[in-house]
């Protein structure tokens, strides 16, 4: 291409390519320190979670003494008729609690977003309390409702709530408000201008609903569906507490590694369980791209208007569901109280002081409680801080696309799987990590991992939401990166990062799946009690326990709620 | 003017994203105290460029110079330069004394210092009582003012604008761009602005530098410019041009249509008999109106007049020209020209051609420039 009419062309050519040449080793003009912790941060995803899950891959390929054996334990799993039910019993369930609570939680969905019921906050806010408890819950409540002893028990007509009815009616409850969430986010993106074009144009009620609303809750409802059936797919504490004889994926897992100790063949069932779950994982991750994508058009929210019709038929349907919710937390809690159901219903404090102080159970709790805010500040710190130099620093390209890789991936992981990889990798005598084995660091450690990804993208949105050019800006004015980082992203960010604190905590204090291979003796935690004690038929010691864990999780999000506002309160001046 | 010192030469900077060449053997000398813009397409390389000499992204090959210094691989942080970017990029959380005293707390210079000189800088930025605002409570030229302060806080050598202006509704655009050029004419600064506005860079630079496609096409000043393109694309891109298929004849006479005019300018470029293009502005048309007892001579080409735009001032006049297999030809003229002559659709017109100011291009070439509108 030509560039006569330029008036000052050096000329000096060979000069330049000389520098050029020379110079290419200085090619990435990044920190030190940034690359530092891309590989630190990258080593640690690879420890803590590349390592553990393709240990399970290797182990599945070995006999006991570590032999490759080949496909061999593959086939003699499937030889067994009992384990190979367990593939039919776990799919059964999952897809039955996928189509009960889709249609549920969607409907309760519109009942929240598009009618003008009374007391909608009030139906939100029960609809979501169960996020706060542990999965074990409901299943202690059931069995109290409809088990041997239970009240209810006749409404069943013989059916014996110990085995897929209960492990449905008990995932429904835990899994209803991850579902909820999802759907009352795709809804609020339809855009309410589109109804009301439609009603321009004449269009029916019924027309709007099948071409606006469905459409445009589509992805929501097919993400939605993805994580109800990997979270029931996965699911143990509930299937150990009433799936009596009926046998799951999940417990097998359990029951080949603790109770066999035939490794190997756990981690055949750990493969079976990963593999739907890596790939249902993958699908939501495109789709939750494609909802992204919706996102980004500005959509009006739609304004309902009074239809006493509907608006009735809705809150007669939001109050069927919200009773069932309350009937199974509040049977919990209602256990915890009294003293033996059902044959002496005088209220007490017994359970929690005999059961739980004297029993010498409660140590359980304060453990769990130092793991929850260890995995909170923990898991924010390095989140954020892992999520702020992929994002926002430059250089190391193919470490970078690495973290986001390994960063997303523990979604996919089921915690079960998870821990187990942790057994086998840590407990290895040659590990130089062996240390970590048995001690809180590896229950802390495991549990950011494997709640990492939501948090993860959380923070990736906020920092994407910023400015991309502060840390440009800041260079030129000759800031340190750091100086930046705490100055402006960290306060601008800062309620993502409080949202960030309460999900670890909150999850810390109620996930059983990965820690119940990992604790010892003197790290028990309390979601890992219940369970304990109720398989010693403590019922009322485990449902205070329970109540334990939902009285805290509560006192947290309350804490949240107050910060948050108190927050946007102080910062209101330009925050907008 | 006297000659000054090169502040800054790019020597052989190239840029590669994978297989994308986003700069390809960029050499450029800007002198102490100009004002230099970046002109092209979005994806022309111009961002990349500007963001080179910054240090936010490393050329492939090549070399800076800043002040006889050799920069090329300087960190961002070592080097001396003012940035503001399309997004004012001003830090919520901080007051606006507070983003512009941002760099000048790094340096520890004593509380009173910083005081004073954000007042002045605040004085400079036509905002004396705003120190106390956050960003967010003011518009977004006011927050380009600021961002432009905080870039000069440091006293840079070189001040760097990354399309400033593009975010701006087109009132607040105007203003700012004369503050912008007469606060850098006041200060002296070597300036850099990346724009794709031919019209802001036509009124604020020294020197323009037309880029397309990862090269430079002309360096110049803006008159240079719009007069004399050197190529087919900078003739389109930068103002409205007509764009006329014709012919050499040789001894530099051409031929459009029935037409034959000289430009002895363009003699030793084409062979005889070669297809070229010839690029004419529309001011450079001058219109007659033919009245049927005038007789014209038989080498002006004769039109219809297809359709006028009003444009204020002047008029842009559309003409279907007769018997030739050509697009609109159109025309600037001026309104009271319009009016004395009483241009309107439908009328019989005669056209004449100033030919000095005619560019033209071999047709082989044309085939690059890129269909322009004038804004």
């Amino acid at each position: 291409m030509s560039s006569s009419g330029s008036l000052s062309l050096p000329t000096n050519r060979v000069d330049g390519h000389q520098t050029a040449g020379s110079s290419r080793r200085y090619a990435q003009p990044t920190d030190r320190w940034v690359q530092l912790l891309l590989l630190l941060i990258c080593g640690g995803l690879v420890i803590f979670l590349l390592f553990p899950v393709a240990v399970i891959l290797l182990k599945s390929v070995q006999d006991k003494d570590g032999a490759f054996v080949g496909l061999q334990q593959f086939t003699t799993y499937f030889a067994s008729k009992s384990l190979r039910s367990s593939i039919l019993h776990t799919l059964f369930v999952a897809t039955a609690v996928t189509l009960l609570v889709i249609p549920a939680a969607f409907m309760f969905a519109y009942g929240l977003m598009r009618s003008c019921m009374p007391g909608k906050a009030v139906f939100r806010t029960i609809a979501l309390i169960p996020i706060l408890a542990p999965s074990l819950l409901a299943g202690i409540s059931l069995v109290q409702w409809f088990g041997n002893q239970g009240i209810l028990k006749e409404w069943l007509g013989g059916i014996s709530i110990y085995g897929p009815l209960g492990i449905i009616l008990s995932e429904f409850y835990g899994v209803f408000p991850h579902a909820l969430m999802i759907l009352l986010t795709a809804l609020s993106l339809v855009d309410g201008r589109l109804y009301e074009v439609a009603s321009s144009l004449g269009t029916s009620r019924w027309r709007r609903f099948i071409t606006i609303t469905l459409p445009g809750a589509k992805y929501g409802l097919i993400s939605a569906a993805l994580v109800v059936f990997t979270y029931t797919f996965n699911d143990f504490g509930v299937p150990k507490v009433i799936g009596g004889n009926f046998n799951v994926l999940a417990i097998d897992v359990y029951q080949l590694a603790i109770g066999q100790q035939d490794f190997n063949k756990s981690a055949v069932v750990s493969l079976l369980l990963l593999t739907p779950a890596l790939f249902a994982f993958a699908i939501d991750l495109r789709i939750r791209s494609k909802l992204k994508a919706h996102m980004s058009v500005r959509a009006q929210t739609f304004v309902p208007k009074k239809r006493l019709l509907f608006d009735t038929v809705m809150f007669v349907y939001c109050s069927v569901i919200a009773i069932y919710l309350l009937a199974v937390l509040g049977m919990a809690i209602y256990s915890s109280f009294i003293k033996l159901w059902p044959y002496n219903l005088t209220m007490s404090l017994d359970h929690y002081k005999y059961g739980l102080v004297e029993g010498g159970i409660l140590e359980a709790y304060f453990n769990s409680l130092k793991m929850a805010t260890m995995v909170a500040i923990g898991g924010v710190a390095t989140v954020f801080i892992a999520a702020y130099i992929t994002e926002k620093t430059k250089g190391s390209e193919s470490l970078r696309s690495l973290i986001r890789l390994l960063a997303v991936l523990p979604m996919g992981v089921p915690g079960l799987v998870l821990g187990l990889g942790y057994i086998f990798f840590f407990n290895h005598p040659q590990n130089p990590l062996n240390m970590l084995y048995h001690t809180m660091s590896i229950l802390v450690i495991s549990t950011i991992v494997h709640y990492y990804t939501s948090s993860h993208l959380t923070a990736v949105t906020a920092l994407k939401s910023i400015d991309n050019e502060f840390e440009a800006v800041s260079a030129s004015l000759k800031v340190p990166l750091y100086k930046t980082f705490f100055r402006v992203t960290v306060p601008v960010c800062l309620p993502a990062i409080l949202d960030i604190a309460r999900y670890f905590f909150v999850n810390a204090m109620t996930t059983v799946s990965a820690v119940v291979f990992l604790y010892s003796p003197d790290t028990n935690l309390a979601a890992v009690a219940i369970l304990d004690l109720e398989e010693a038929g403590d019922v009322g010691p485990a449902a205070a326990m329970a109540s334990l864990i939902v009285l805290t999780s509560v006192l947290v999000c309350l804490l949240y709620a107050l910060l948050t506002r108190v927050l946007l309160k102080r910062t209101q001046a330009w925050r907008h | 003017m006297e000659p000054r010192a090169d502040y800054l030469v790019l020597k052989d900077i190239s840029k590669s994203f994978g297989h994308f060449n986003a700069l390809n053997n960029i050499n450029l000398n800007i002198k102490e105290g100009e004002f230099v813009c970046f002109l092209g397409p979005s994806g022309c390389g111009k961002t990349t460029l500007l963001r080179i000499i910054a240090g936010l992204e490393t050329q492939n090959q090549g070399q800076i110079i800043q002040h006889g210094k050799d920069i090329s691989y300087v960190k961002p942080v070592k080097r001396d330069y003012g940035i503001v970017f399309q997004s004012y990029a001003l830090f919520p959380n901080l007051s606006i004394a507070e983003n512009i005293a941002y760099g000048l707390v790094n340096r520890r210079q004593s509380s009173s210092t910083i005081k004073a000189r954000v007042a002045e800088l605040l004085q400079l930025a036509g905002l004396p009582d705003s120190g106390d605002k956050y960003p967010g409570q003011l518009s977004g030229g006011q927050q380009q003012r600021i961002a432009l302060a905080r870039a000069l806080a440091m006293s840079p050598g070189l001040l760097l604008l990354d399309e400033p202006l593009s975010a701006l509704d087109a009132l607040e655009r105007v203003r700012l761009r004369t503050e912008i050029r007469q606060l850098q004419q006041r200060l002296g600064v070597t300036t850099i602005m990346v724009t794709h506005d031919q019209e802001e860079a036509l009124t604020m630079a020294d020197r323009i530098v037309v880029m397309n496609h990862g090269v430079v096409e002309q360096i110049g000043t803006p008159e240079q410019i719009y007069l004399q393109p050197c190529s087919p694309f900078v003739a389109s891109f930068v103002g409205k041009v007509n764009v006329l298929s014709g012919s050499a004849l040789g001894a530099g006479r051409f031929r459009i249509g029935i037409m034959e005019f000289d430009c002895p300018a363009w003699l030793d470029k084409f062979s005889d008999g070669e297809s070229v293009k010839v690029y004419l502005r529309p001011e450079d048309i001058i219109l007659h109106r033919d009245q049927a007892d005038v007789t014209s001579g038989t080498t002006k080409p004769r039109g219809t007049i297809a359709k006028m735009e009003f444009l204020g001032a002047y008029c842009h006049v559309l003409i279907q020209v007769d018997g030739a297999d050509m697009p609109l030809v159109t025309a600037a003229i001026p309104f009271n020209v319009v009016h004395e002559h009483e241009l309107k659709a439908g009328a019989k017109v005669i056209l004449d051609v100033l030919p000095a100011k005619a560019r033209i291009f071999s047709a082989k070439s044309g085939s690059d420039a890129v269909e322009k509108e004038a804004a």
